[in-house]
């Protein structure tokens, strides 16, 4: 059995393949609530990272014609991202538990030798108190790096600390 | 409903951990904290699947910026993807992205006194067959300085984004020439502890690829994440 290729910094360069279209995942007209999900990502001695590339899954509403779920956001020269996409429902989660409404986040960057995965849950959701993986942090402090929270109307911010204090749960997958 | 089937942990030694000392990029971007482990969930062991109708192909870097030939050696790069069972894996995007034959890459943050090529952009996008196999034409990168550490230079190589049938199979690499003495200071390159799994990333050279009085043939085997061949019990 040959085990996976490793895994190589995206490299600050990454943009040369950048379409910037798609950070908007309703730009195929997909209905239902859209929503603007932005975040600052920052390094450990609490400077943007103005070089990153976000990438956002979600497998609900479903990928169809109208909705791709995956998109792509470049970082600003404020460290920031900005995904506009639809707000996802619940989705199954192992056994007959339900996952609270979440979207996968994979963020790849210079300085990343590979790409680290963390997810945006919505404070609006009850659900959240249920959350298999919400549940399994036990520290609350931890547990609120991954809830994205309103900033505005149809706008949550979820800010990513790479390192350090407050630093993010990221995810073993 | 029945749980979606997990893809295989990775094999320690064989990824680079995010800590790597002699790349000075990771000092202040890698988590101090262990990932928390979590179950692979519909999120994870499903992903986004790219068409061509959508997202075009682009096969010939040397002529996909203005239609006039880019300068530097051509190459044809090719290869298969498989998952770590050794199947195929079919109709999946890749990415490509590289600097110039001169190593200087189409980016406004590159600051290399090296010359730019008017018609090399650097880009490409090709999809797998039924088989897994990928191929595409593009011009030799050249080697270039980076800030790293005194007399810091990157070996010659292309940039690769892999998808896969979810998003547990994403992987980004980069893909390195034989040969080439530069692979020997590069913390980068160095960062992947399992010399094999170090090795993998250098593309063989191979006749079969090379196209007579036309171009250099290079083959760059891809693994991606596999599944369990068997469902496991929470």
């Amino acid at each position: 059995m040959a085990t996976m290729t490793a895994s190589q910094t995206i490299g600050p360069y990454w943009h040369i393949i950048e379409d910037r279209s798609w950070a908007d995942l309703t730009r195929f007209g997909a209905e239902g609530e859209q929503i603007d999900l932005i975040g600052t990502i920052l390094d450990g001695d609490g400077q943007p990272c103005s070089d990153a590339c976000v990438e956002v899954w979600q497998s609900d509403p479903p990928a169809s014609d109208t909705f791709p779920g995956f998109g792509r956001s470049n970082t600003d020269s404020t460290g920031t991202f900005r995904i506009r996409t639809i707000k996802p429902g619940p989705v199954p989660g192992r056994g007959n538990t339900q996952q609270a409404p979440h979207i996968a986040i994979r963020i790849l960057s210079r300085g990343l030798m590979t790409g680290l995965v963390t997810r945006a849950y919505f404070s609006n959701e009850a659900l959240n108190e249920a959350d298999p993986l919400l549940l399994s942090i036990d520290d609350a402090e931890r547990r609120s790096t991954l809830i994205a929270v309103p900033e505005s109307t149809a706008v949550w911010r979820l800010d990513i600390r790479l390192q350090g204090d407050r630093e993010t749960v990221f995810l073993d997958v | 409903m029945t749980d979606p089937v997990p893809f295989r942990p990775l094999t320690p030694g064989t990824q680079p951990p995010l800590d790597v000392p002699g790349y000075l990029g990771t000092v202040r971007r890698h988590p101090r904290l262990k990932p928390h482990p979590i179950p692979q969930t519909v999120t994870e062991t499903s992903g986004p699947q790219f068409s061509p109708r959508l997202f075009p192909a682009s096969e010939d870097l040397t002529k996909n910026t203005t239609g006039a030939a880019a300068l530097g050696e051509r190459i044809i790069v090719a290869g298969t993807i498989t998952d770590e069972e050794g199947r195929p894996v079919p109709h999946t995007m890749v990415e490509i992205w590289q600097a110039n034959a001169t190593g200087r890459y189409n980016h406004p943050a590159d600051r290399h006194d090296a010359p730019l090529d008017p018609n090399f952009h650097g880009a490409g996008r090709v999809y797998t067959d039924e088989n897994g196999h990928y191929r595409f034409l593009t011009i030799k990168p050249g080697a270039y300085p980076w800030p790293n550490h005194r007399n810091a230079w990157r070996p010659n190589h292309i940039h690769f984004s892999f998808f896969g049938p979810a998003f547990a199979t994403r992987l980004v690499t980069q893909m390195y020439f034989p040969g080439d003495p530069l692979l020997a200071f590069d913390p980068i390159f160095h960062g992947v502890p399992d010399e094999h799994s170090r090795n993998r990333l250098i593309a063989a050279f191979d006749l079969d690829i090379t196209e007579p009085d036309f171009a250099l043939g290079y083959r760059f085997d891809v693994v991606l994440r596999g599944r369990n061949a068997t469902p496991m019990e929470d």
